[in-house]
């Protein structure tokens, strides 16, 4: 970062005399700015989207494409709040195709099958109402479940290996301009970077989307998922289990080892109460809604309440601007779509950077990024309609409700070609699907 | 380099810039020509690939090849090509737009040799070429066949050329005159004049009067609801043709 430093040397001295203009540098009007690093795109967010889009274009693009990644949290270590993500198929087609899968197989832990029940919590029994064979083809289940960590950790180790420069620093602001062959970014430590295309992946209180003045339309659910990640004592055969309960939905999800991840939506001040329930008190709760059917659990690992909300940004570009995962949308984790929506995002837009790039077009103009736009937009605001309203007919305590989502699930459970076709949604193989996500190499 | 003291330059130099912006505005007064730009800019890379023996996803896939872009206007076809490795020749008549094109190429820090002059000027100073584009011009011209010829004499033997204009029936009346003119407003009215528009027949006759084999011929359309322009085999409005000459 020599340039960086002569850069604000310069301007420093330009501002104590007129005359004191450092050698190599012209005096003027349009040129009196030394030259800032450049880069042909800047990540601002090291998160799974952050990253794959990364990686995606270094190997799209070859060597001579600059992307670069800036997140204060390359700094942090031990990246463990015991999060873990339903990979859909076609995301871990994208993963596959990444070269990344090989380094976390062995963390992930295949959905085989799925259970879903509609109960009260103290119920004895809990009828069946819909079950899934998870495979989407023969031989590849239609999900798997990974810890957060280990999936980072990889695809950190690929951005570096395919030269993607990662910064441990946060992007600090901008200067949104119309026209302009690059948009200038100060980062908090390395200075001015001009930059093509600025993508913001920096989550769903995203700054960039923030500054570059674009609104974000959604609402609150006045619910919060509970996530923590529970040993027992039988297998769990690879079994995910959606049991929605009064207060929502509350998913175990299998893990390696005899281990779930689980998904708990209470109202935010139950689940903060439940929280902050010593161990003891927080395991009667847990074992209330959790079961027997598994043996003796125990849970392992830091519990958290984050709080849940269907938000969508009303633009996902802006001028040498895109958004993309939960910095365009965040919708309800009711179908596990979250991750998969933010790396459609990433395959759609790696795409459309590559194919404009190798035409030598400049890949952060206005007509690049509407096709990204165009392509994403409405699958977004179907998926955010549709977790919404499966969430407003599970979380409810009205039994009109109750039958009529139990006979609409138990009619999708005697047709298998619907069945068929929500585990292809939810794999996320239905659609326009960008060439990643089939597996495709750019 | 002392700063300017010309009042006079200052005040071309901001016209210029003003312009620039224009022509570089996708979504202003130029915003057709940027959508029409990928289809293109494809249908080049992909013959001149093909022809050189170059692998089309490499981002210098036409490095060492000389490009002429004939009427290159603000540059709008020539950074592009400038940016795939290409060494571009990019003459327009209008020298407004060759400033324009200039300012532009030196902010985006791209090498383009832009000059105020004529396709029958470059070929009577002998200039040579791997590749001569004549994109979007026969139809403004006023002796296609001369035209034609004196561009196919800038192509090297082994070298290429591509041609796209508009095609002269009745279709291309109603879309590129009364659509795109008059009632889209796209286009400035009077921006093109129906019958000097070039059939493909004439066209091939006039491409092998000088000495090119016509090789690929595609028509591209407008997709309205994708708000795109595809490759197509209807010719009857905007086409382009492929011709190579003999090594």
């Amino acid at each position: 970062m020599g340039s960086q430093s002569r850069a604000r040397e310069s301007r420093s001295q330009g501002e104590r005399g007129a005359g004191r203009v450092p050698p190599g540098y012209k005096k003027g009007t349009m040129t009196d700015d030394p030259k800032p690093t450049r880069t042909d795109v800047l990540i601002a967010g090291g998160g799974f989207a952050g990253l794959a889009l990364a990686i995606a274009l270094r190997q799209g693009l070859g060597s001579s494409f600059a992307v670069t990644v800036a997140d204060p949290a390359f700094a942090r270590t031990g990246n463990g709040d015991g999060r873990a993500s339903a990979i859909a198929a076609a995301a871990r087609r994208l993963f596959e195709t990444l070269g990344v899968w090989d380094a976390v197989a062995a963390s992930a832990q295949p959905i085989l099958d799925m259970v879903v029940t509609d109960s009260k919590v103290d119920d004895a029994m809990r009828p069946t109402f819909l079950t899934f064979d998870g495979e989407v083809s023969p031989g590849e289940p239609f999900a798997h479940m990974i810890e957060n960590a280990p999936l980072i950790a990889a695809l950190t180790q690929k951005a570096k290996a395919e030269g993607v420069t990662l910064l441990a620093e946060a992007v600090a602001t901008f200067e949104p301009k119309a026209v302009a062959s690059r948009l200038e970014v100060q980062l908090a430590k390395s200075g001015t970077v001009a930059t093509r295309l600025l993508v913001a992946a920096d989550g769903a209180r995203s700054k960039i989307r923030e500054r570059a003045g674009i609104a974000s339309h959604g609402w609150d659910y006045d619910q919060s998922g509970i996530v923590t990640t529970v040993s027992h004592e039988r297998d769990h055969h690879g079994r995910a289990e959606e049991h929605f309960l009064p207060a929502g939905p509350f998913a175990i999800l299998p893990l390696t080892g005899k281990r779930s991840s689980i998904v708990w939506t209470e109202s935010k001040k139950e689940a903060a109460r439940i929280v902050a329930l010593s161990d003891a008190e927080f395991h009667v709760e847990l074992e209330r809604r959790f079961g027997l059917h598994l043996g003796d659990i125990q849970a392992v690992g830091p519990r958290r309440a984050h709080p849940l909300g269907l938000s969508v940004a009303r633009d996902f570009i802006a001028d040498r601007i895109a958004l993309i995962g939960d910095a365009a949308h965040v919708i309800h984790p009711i179908a596990g779509q979250g991750l998969n929506m933010g790396l459609k995002d990433v395959a759609a837009l790696a795409e459309v950077i590559v194919d404009a790039a190798r035409l030598g077009l400049d890949p952060g103009t206005h007509d690049v990024l509407e096709r990204y736009q165009r392509w994403r937009r409405f699958d977004t605001a179907a998926m955010g309609v549709a977790t919404d309203g499966l969430n407003r007919l599970f979380s409810n305590r009205s039994d009109v409700l109750r039958l009529v989502r139990d006979v609409g699930l138990g009619l999708v459970d005697r047709l298998p070609v619907l069945k068929g076709l929500f585990i292809r949604e939810a794999a996320g193989l239905v659609g326009d699907v960008p060439k990643l996500l089939r597996g495709e190499v750019l | 380099m002392p700063p300017r003291s010309s009042t006079v330059d200052d005040a071309e130099v901001d016209r210029f810039a003003r312009l620039a912006d224009q022509w570089w505005d996708t979504r202003g007064k130029m915003a057709v020509l940027h959508k029409f730009n990928p289809i293109r800019l494809n249908t080049i890379k992909q013959a001149a690939c093909r022809r050189f023996g170059r692998d089309e996803k490499k981002l210098d896939a036409l490095a060492g090849l000389r490009i002429l872009d004939i009427g290159c206007g603000g540059g709008v076809l020539s950074e592009p090509l400038a940016r795939l490795g290409a060494s571009v020749v990019g003459a327009d008549p209008a020298t407004s737009n060759i400033e324009v094109a200039k300012l532009h190429a030196a902010q985006s820090g791209l090498d383009i040799d832009y000059r105020a002059t004529t396709a029958e000027a470059l070929a009577d100073a002998g200039e040579r070429f791997d590749i001569v584009l004549a994109m979007e011009v026969v139809e403004h011209v006023a002796d296609v066949e001369l035209f034609v010829a004196r561009c196919g004499e800038m192509v090297k033997p082994g070298g290429m050329m591509v041609v796209a204009t508009l095609n002269r029936t009745l279709k291309s009346f109603a879309l590129a005159i009364v659509g795109a003119e008059y009632v889209l407003r796209w286009l400035p009215r009077g921006t093109h004049q129906w019958d000097k528009f070039v059939t493909p027949n004439e066209l091939e006759i006039a491409l092998e009067r000088a000495g090119l084999r016509v090789v690929d011929q595609q028509g591209v359309i407008y997709n309205p609801l994708a708000d795109r322009w595809q490759i197509a085999r209807d010719m009857d409005v905007n086409y382009m043709l492929v011709a190579e000459r003999a090594s």
